[in-house]
């Protein structure tokens, strides 16, 4: 992608493919050869685990729409009809679900360590923008995915988000209609899912590879923020973070294997395995985990439109979080006061979560109305004054100095 | 600081990834009794025994008015309750109707062991005739679609308790105490566990000896509502035996892979150190 390969064919076929098309240069640049700072920590390899989860969920959610029925009448029994006739269909299904939430746990470790490593500061905003885009498209295709199967929170958690859209002010019952493709979410609403729910993640694909070209043009960030200055900063990419990745891709697969084989239903609700009904409204509606946190936000605003701004505020805001942190230092080691409020933030993040979770009356609203305005204060007031009052420790000269100091603080331990 | 970010972070993940499971504490619901089944915890199967008597209980008890319209007669085969003569033969028991013939006209005959079960009612409407204005819920799911308590942990540990609610609400009912007396509503039945309860439109369906069991196990009310509870965890999840399996042989596998990986990414490391 930036200047000429350091690639040259050896046999007389691959010169005259490689003069055609230079794919084999391509990949030896961008994927064997590419310097990565050496010191990168296992909180790295959630890139690759993601990648690896979004060719999971494309590979079973294609075989699965081989075998199920976008209808309001069908929808539920043909997920059944996987669950006990197809070979190996229970496996494919359990496998999507819960690939789903492995694939939001590693987002958001994906996330936080983009927070607490500064790994959105120059020259990376676009990156991290591109990452806020991707967990946007995320976040819709996951919830119509939960509304294919038809179940009971399927119907409603279909109706209550689609309903946010009615409080735009003059156009949203409008649009809500538009939405729906009838009066109420009805089989043309599950229709549209369903084909929206297939294309997204194709449209995610194209996404993430902006965002890993975006990685390639200044380089992969490091737990120390300073920049890489010499070759002896980093390793080439194969075979050292080939095998890294690799080892903790197969510990995440372990981790999953435990949900997907033991625990399949757990991260569900059990009301969905009653086939939706339109006349019964279930005691609560709660959205998927991975939702909560924002749930939360929505319903601690007293006002319908009020609740969904702050909603899509909660998540938009952190597309001008790098210009938001006035803190030059990148990494969160160094910054003694930011360390205390990054984990601050995330407790407040799980804490809005269980709040979610909870019904919106009394003590729980209380607190989430706090928690959301900690949420806010935190990118708004926070983080711009952190970086004008904090001093920070001082940074290592290098990457390599780094890891040098700290191999050896290891090796003479006595001292 | 690497050992708090790790630890604070497994905790945050697995509190908040098991929220939405704990939410739906039904209120006035009693936590289900815990009795245990074999075929619980990861290593657990079903006992055949059982099942076959979970059989019975619930061809001559619940499916007078409870549908089951997910499973099909074979499934019982490729469980391994009933042999496929059994199958076929039990099957012949039901009649389903089938049709247009070539006269188009629908006909009656015997059940095939691909017949789903046939459902006691032709339509919801007449099931709610039938049933004081409420569906009796179809069966097949119902061990995964209702859960006996609730509580993140309690759940991650224990599992829903679904068969569990199956079998507190069979064997759950009273004469409603104190107050409660009063406010009895005509038809109904008083029984604490029930998720919509304490009041329940079914009247108690067991009665200590109604169905006779070949195996000679006992056939008291707990010990029916106990074998059709399990007989309903199998037809939730007739694939249950099979994932469990499937899913130790691929934790092993995993296992090894990643100590081979992981040596692997030492070695490749060790000139960098």
């Amino acid at each position: 992608m930036s200047g000429p390969s350091a690639y040259t064919p050896k046999s007389a076929f691959g010169k005259w493919f490689h003069e055609r098309l230079p794919v084999y240069a391509f990949v030896k640049d961008t994927a064997l050869d590419f310097p990565t700072p050496k010191n990168l920590n296992y909180w790295w390899t959630f890139g690759g685990i993601l990648s690896f989860m979004l060719v999971v969920q494309i590979i079973t959610g294609v075989v699965l729409a081989m075998h199920y029925t976008p209808h309001t009448s069908m929808a539920f029994d043909s997920v059944e009809h996987i669950m006990r006739d197809v070979n190996y269909g229970w496996l494919l299904r359990y496998m999507h679900a819960n690939g789903a939430s492995m694939f939001f746990i590693a987002v958001y470790i994906h996330m936080f360590r983009g927070m607490y490593y500064g790994s959105y500061k120059a020259p990376r905003e676009v990156l991290w923008m591109l990452g806020v885009v991707i967990y946007l498209i995320m976040m819709a295709t996951a919830f119509m995915g939960y509304v294919l199967p038809w179940g009971q929170m399927s119907f409603w958690g279909a109706k209550v988000i689609t309903n946010l859209f009615s409080a735009i002010p003059f156009v949203g019952d409008a649009i809500t209609t538009w939405l729906w493709g009838a009066y109420s979410v009805d089989n043309p609403t599950l229709n549209r899912f369903f084909s929206l729910h297939y294309l997204l993640p194709f449209v995610l694909a194209g996404v993430i590879i902006l965002h890993i070209w975006a990685l390639h043009v200044p380089g992969n960030g490091n737990p120390t923020g300073v920049s890489v200055k010499s070759g002896q900063d980093t390793v080439p990419f194969h075979p050292y973070y080939t095998m890294k990745d690799g080892f903790a891709i197969v510990v995440f697969l372990l981790f999953f294997a435990f949900w997907l084989f033991f625990q399949p239903n757990y991260l569900g609700h059990a009301i969905n395995y009653e086939p939706a009904n339109p006349l019964v409204t279930p005691a609560h509606i709660v959205p998927e985990w991975y939702y909560l946190p924002f749930y939360a936000i929505l319903r601690a605003i007293p006002s319908k439109l009020g609740g969904v701004i702050a909603m899509f505020g909660s998540i938009l805001i952190l597309f001008v979080l790098p210009w938001l942190d006035t803190s030059r230092v990148r990494s969160g080691t160094y910054r003694p006061m930011f360390k205390w409020f990054f984990w601050i933030f995330a407790l407040v993040c799980v804490a809005l979560g269980y709040l979610g979770s909870k019904p919106a009356d009394g003590v729980y609203v209380f607190w989430a109305r706090i928690l959301t305005a900690y949420y806010f204060a935190h990118f708004i007031i926070i983080l711009p004054l952190l970086g004008l009052l904090e001093s920070p420790k001082p940074l290592p000269s290098s990457i390599s100095d780094d890891v040098l100091s700290k191999s050896k603080s290891k090796l003479a331990p006595a001292e | 600081m690497k050992k708090l970010f790790s630890l604070t972070a497994a905790l945050s993940l697995s509190a908040s990834s098991q929220l939405g499971s704990a939410a739906f504490a039904a209120e006035g619901q009693k936590p289900a009794k815990s009795v245990s089944f074999a075929h619980e915890g990861p290593f657990g199967t079903f006992d055949r025994q059982q099942l076959q008597r979970g059989y019975k209980v619930y061809k001559e008890v619940c499916a007078s008015c409870h549908s089951m319209r997910l499973v099909s007669f074979r499934n019982l085969a490729e469980g391994g309750i009933f042999t496929d003569e059994q199958v076929k033969a039990l099957a012949a028991t039901f009649t389903v109707q089938d049709g247009p013939n070539d006269s188009g006209e629908m006909f009656d005959r015997p059940g095939l062991p691909s017949d789903r079960f046939p459902s006691p009612f032709a339509n919801e409407e007449a099931a709610k005739s039938a049933n004081g204005g409420a569906v009796p819920p179809d069966l097949s799911l119902i061990t995964k679609g209702r859960a006996g308590w609730y509580g993140t942990f309690n759940q991650l540990l224990n599992g829903i308790g679904g068969p569990q609610y199956v079998y507190s609400v069979l064997t759950g009912y009273e004469e409603p105490h104190g107050d409660l007396a009063a406010e009895k509503p005509e038809g109904k039945h008083f029984n604490e566990y029930f998720t919509a309860g304490p009041w329940i439109g079914m009247a108690p369906p067991l009665a200590d000896g109604q169905v006779t069991f070949d195996d000679g196990a006992p056939n008291t009310i707990d010990g029916m509502a106990k074998d059709v509870a399990a007989f309903l965890a199998f037809t939730a999840e007739p694939k249950m035996e099979e994932r469990k399996q499937t899913g130790f042989m691929v934790m092993i596998y995993l296992a090894v892979l990643s100590v081979l990986l992981y040596l692997v990414k030492k070695k490749v490391w060790a000139d960098q150190h």
